[in-house]
Formats: C-alpha cells, structure tokens, sequence
C-alpha cells in the first residue's frame, strides 16, 4: 500500500481530428495525497479539463483517446477497469463536479432526487432513507428552507444555489477524491467566495482529496497547497503554492503572474503595463520538437528549439520544465 | 473642442415588460436600470461593474442608443440624443461604437476580415474598392494583426486575434466614445493582457474615451480612471480608481473587493458574510436594495432609498452609513 490516492503517470490522451491528431494531454505524470488540495491551472486548451475527464474514462470516444499512460486509484489502474466497474467508483469514490451546473443536473428531476440518487445507486438505500439523507445534505450545503426544496427543479435555482446543489450530490457518497472543473468560474465574485468556502469546509470534514481545476491563479492561491502549471498539454511547473507564487521559475509561470491585474495596484500611481505573453499557444495538432513555449519565451536559444527539456528540480518540490536550469546565465543576459 | 463632457447620462431609466406575448398582457415592468445619474470626460476611462442582472449592459447599450429610455436623458457632447433626427443620429453613430464579448458570436462567420472591419464605414459612404483595402490594412496593423490577414475568415483566428478584429472595426470611423461590454472577459490570462494594453494604446493614440463594462474588478481598476458600481440598477458608489479598492465605502463594495480571490497565498482573503444572493429585480426590497443582505443594516434602509451623495472629494456613495463617514 502506498501513501498516494491517485496516481497518473505518463498520460497521453489523442484527439483524431480531420485536421490532425491533437495531443491533448501529452505525457503528464503527478499523484495525489489523501486530504490533498491540488490545483491544476492553465489556458483554454492546455489539456487540464481532459486530464480530469480521463480520470473517470470520461473522455468523448471517438474522436479522444487514451493513447497510453496509466492511473492507478487506491492501486488499481483506472484505465484498465470495464465499465461496469467504473460506474462503481464514479460518485462513490470519485465525484466530480462542473463550470456550468444547468448543464450537469437533469432539468426534469426535482432536486432531492437527484441528490439521493448515489446514495441509491451506490449505497442500496431505500427512496425515502435516501431522501431524507439528502434533506440533511442540502441543509449542510447551505440551502435555504431546505426541506422544502427537496421538489424543486434546477430551473428554479439561482447558479449559485444549483452548484450547491451538485457539491451535495458529489459528497453524499462521502468520495475520497472530489474532482472540480472550475467549479466557480461562472459564478459572480461573492457567490464564488461562498462556494469556495463551502468546499474547503466539506473537504475538510470528510478528509477528501481535492483536484481543482482552474484558470484562476487567484483561485488556486487561496485553495490550494500544490500546483501544477500546464501549457500545451504537458506540466511545465510544479510545486508548492508558496513556492510557485514567490519564486516561479519557468518563464510561463512568471508570465502568467505578471499579466495578472491585481486588486490595490494602483495605491499611489497611476496605470502601469500589464506584462504581456506574446503571441497564442500552438495548435494542439502542431508537432513540435523542442520546448513548446519557445515562441513565445524571451529567454529560448538554440537548444529550447533542438530538444524536449524534462521537468527538472528546482529545489526540492518544485520542478520546471525549462532548459533555463542548466544555462542560468541565459536568464541574466536576456532578462 | 467643445466644453462639457462628452457623455452625460441623467436620471437614466430603462423599465422592460414581464411576460406578455402576442396576445397575452404583461403583468409587471422589471427596472433594469434605475435613476442612473453620470457622466464620461473626453479622454476617460469610466468603468461600470457589477454583477450578473446589475443593469451594466442595459446602460451600455442606453448610452449607444440601441435601445429607448423609459425616463431621463442621454447627452452625447451637448445633444440629447432622443431628439435627433434620423439623419443627424446617423452622423452621431460613427461617433460611438462598441466592442462586444464574446468574439466569436460577434463576427460574421461568413464575411472576410477586410469587410468586416470597414463595414462601419461602409454603412456612412461608399468607398471604392482599393480604398476600403487600405483603409482595412491601416487597422489592422493599428490593433497588432497583419495585412495578410485581411483575407482570411473569423473561424482562423484565435479569440484574442477575433478580439483585436472587434476593436478594428470600432475603430473604423473613428469614434470618441468606445462602449467595451466585458471585453475581455473571454480571453486567457496572458493575451487579456495583451488586449488590455491594446486598449490603453489605442486610447492614447486616438484620444479616446471608454466606457468599459465589466465583472472583473482587478481589470477595472486596471484599465479605469473612475469606476461605478452597480447594484439592482442603480449606481451605489463612484469613486477615483486610485481608491476604489482601498477605501469603498459601501458596505456592498467592501464585500466585492473582499470577495476577490487574491493570486498570492500569503494574503487569504477573508470575504465577508453576505447573505444569500442578488434579489429579483421583479420584486426589489424597499428601502436600499441591498439591506436584506448587508451586515450592517438598521431600520432606515429598509425604509428609505439613499440617494448617492459625494462623501470625500470625487467619491459618492450611495448608502445610509455614509453620511460622511467611513466603513
């Protein structure tokens, strides 16, 4: 038995596109502890929401696959289990929850049902124990006048509410893993700080593992205790939220951190330039052979151009995929 | 140049009718925008945040008039515009423009880039064929793009180069007045940046004003000289950029700038309390709109509006605990 709950290791995942094949997710490895929060941030397109979906074999067959890699959960490869098996870790050892909750919750169900159903499915309650279950759980997620909310339709709830409605259906089961896609980004900013607060509440309750997908390094600041950074399918940063925030080494990270507006930048000054990264990611179906952020890096030479750089450590914990590692010099001279 | 603002909204109010159909009655009126009172410098970013169902895009589009007022005026540099003629409205469009959200719904999929960034001027006076091209390169190069791009379709390019169309084509008639809703609210982190920058060139190059319309208020306080909030249709607090996140004085402010999750996590953010959610503007509370949530309410906001008033220079509120005092 080893001490990690979840454990991906070389991940590739295809997309077979009329234009091409688009390498999604293209060799990432990482685990997770128990009771861990990680976040995974990136742009639109850097493969973070398809490393989640392959998690749970959610991923649209065709045109995706699952090229190669494996995920082992509580030590058994994910990747390697038939269907059957599957719909019995999903909701119960694994949940996950969406941007948009319109979209994840059934528009003709009232609300109780829907939340009671895992315990149904998964845990063999009758219909009312489960009910009543759920009543409890709508309670603790915060809805007002709960138990008389158990016939509504999620129609009749603001966004808000409604992802407090999926939190309570993905707990109930009390998972060990909760999987959260930016879980807050179409919510308004208070609204968001409620739900973040809820889920870091619950998770801490139930001892649950939290893998929270974001674009938002504003986000992850505040919920997370580790980072991965990814860029074009791959991770190029990884380590501990302190470290990743105070001292970013890939050139991304920085980027990233410095095109940020940030709240009370403008006490005692006026408007200063925002740090652009130039130019747009490259197209997933484009191959290429050296670093992937080359274009767009200020630092690149010859050798990011020629050749793959690994992730290497930074100092412990910490790791960056950038050949600036072993030609610190280059940062100095350009930078 | 003419004196004055350049913009100058008062008493703005936009009432919609509920329900109805082609037979049925409506049943009600919703005021998305209420009493709005301000009014916009030439060369002066105003930005107007809020969140969902506020009224900020209403207003937007009030002050393009795309859509007629229920009550109150629009000037736009000293003439109310409801009580131009056809011709002399036509004239005021190329003005203002606007530049949308979402840049994929905002573009023709089907028209070339060349077209699409000159078709405002197009729709002022014909324009022989070489000349919309140049004209069409000119904008392109203005907004970072490449004149080989001026054949290609929408579908090629990606949203912050879909983004940098939209603002050509605004640009096209050179305009005073840019209304941008939410312009980069669509975009990644890195090339929001780049847009943003965009913005600040291009307001200094063609002394532009903005009114920027947006939820994200790092962005806001960013890109704007002064920024309005807004609540249930109505401007709650006005303040200088400078001290907006600083020192809001509303007690609905405070939450907003609380609520911000911060990207260092050495400073947790602890958000305030606020009840619950936005009420229905079908149905608002009386008094101000938002004492059912406010932690500090007391018995006269529950029974009379608070007007906005200026409490320190250039900073008003609207809210009873602020009748010079701070938070």
């Amino acid at each position: 038995m080893n001490d990690k709950l979840l454990d991906i290791k070389e991940l590739r995942v295809n997309f077979h596109l009329p234009e091409g094949t688009a390498r999604a997710v293209d060799g990432i490895s990482f685990d997770l502890a128990p009771g861990e929060t990680l976040g995974l941030v990136g742009e639109s397109g850097c493969g973070k929401s398809v490393t989640a979906l392959s998690i749970l074999s959610l991923i649209p067959s065709p045109p995706g696959r699952i090229a190669s890699g494996s995920i082992q959960f509580e030590n058994q490869n994910l990747l390697g289990l038939n269907s059957e098996k599957l719909r019995r870790i999903r909701g119960r050892d694994i949940s996950m929850i969406f941007q948009e909750p319109m979209t994840s919750l059934n528009p003709v169900l009232p609300i109780g049902r829907q939340v009671a159903e895992p315990l149904i499915v998964h845990k063999g309650y009758s219909k009312s124990d489960a009910l009543a279950e759920a009543a409890g759980w709508l309670e603790r997620v915060k809805i007002p006048a709960a138990r008389k909310r158990l016939g509504d339709y999620p129609h009749q709830l603001s966004g808000g509410m409604r992802q407090r409605v999926m939190i309570a259906m993905a707990m109930i089961c009390r998972p060990k893993m909760l999987i959260a896609d930016e879980p807050t980004t179409a919510l308004d900013v208070t609204i968001q700080a409620q739900i973040l607060a809820l889920m870091l509440e619950l998770k801490a309750e139930l001892n649950t593992s939290l893998l929270l997908i974001t674009h938002d390094l504003g986000v992850v600041a505040q919920i997370a205790t580790r980072v991965l950074v990814m860029y074009a399918g791959q991770i190029v940063e990884e380590g501990c939220i302190a470290d990743i925030f105070d001292q970013p080494f890939h050139p991304y990270t920085q980027g990233l951190l410095k095109a940020m507006p940030r709240l009370g930048d403008r006490l005692g000054g006026g408007a200063t330039r925002l740090n652009e990264i130039p130019g747009t990611v490259p197209p997933m179906t484009e191959r290429i052979i050296g670093c992937k952020f080359a274009d767009r890096c200020s630092y690149a030479f010859e050798t990011c151009r020629e050749q793959q750089p690994e992730l290497f450590q930074i100092r412990p914990g910490q790791h960056a995929r950038c050949w600036l590692k072993h030609h610190p010099e280059r940062r100095r001279r350009n930078g | 140049m003419a004196e004055g603002p350049l913009l100058k909204v008062s008493h703005l109010v936009k009432e919609f009718p509920l329900g109805g159909g082609m037979f049925a009655r409506p049943h009600g009126r919703v005021r998305a925008v209420d009493e709005v009172s301000f009014d916009v410098s030439r060369g002066e970013t105003f930005a107007l945040v809020g969140e969902s169902g506020c009224g900020k895009t209403t207003l937007g589009r009030l002050i393009l008039g795309l859509i007629e007022p229920s009550g109150g005026d629009i000037e736009f540099d000293g003439q109310n515009i409801w009580s131009l003629s056809r011709n002399q409205m036509r004239r005021l469009r190329r003005r203002m423009q606007i530049i949308f959200q979402d840049p994929y719904a905002s573009l023709d999929p089907r028209m070339k880039v060349e077209a699409i960034v000159t078709e405002p001027l197009y729709a002022i006076q014909h324009l022989p064929n070489n000349q919309r091209r140049e004209v069409a390169a000119e904008l392109l190069e203005k907004v970072g793009l490449q004149p080989v791009d001026l054949d290609k379709y929408p579908h090629e390019f990606s949203g912050g180069q879909r983004q940098r169309i939209g603002i050509a084509r605004a640009l096209c008639v050179r305009p005073e007045l840019i209304v941008a809703d939410e312009p980069v609210s669509a975009l990644d982190v890195s090339i929001q940046a780049q847009v943003i920058n965009l913005m600040a060139d291009l307001k200094q190059e063609f002394n532009l004003s903005y009114v920027f319309i947006s939820h994200d208020l790092s962005v806001v306080e960013h890109i704007s000289d002064r920024i309005a909030v807004m609540y249930l249709g109505r401007i709650i607090e006005l303040a200088p950029a400078e001290s907006f996140s600083v020192s809001p004085r509303h007690p609905y402010t405070a939450a907003l700038v609380r609520a911000v999750p911060m990207p260092d996590p050495h400073r947790k953010t602890a958000p305030i309390h606020i009840e619950g959610d936005v009420p229905s503007p079908i149905d608002p509370p009386p008094g101000c709109a938002f004492h059912p949530r406010c932690p500090h309410a007391f018995k006269r906001c529950r029974a009379e509006q608070p007007l906005l008033v200026e409490v320190t220079a250039q900073h008003f509120v609207a809210c009873w605990l602020n009748k010079g005092k701070g938070l």
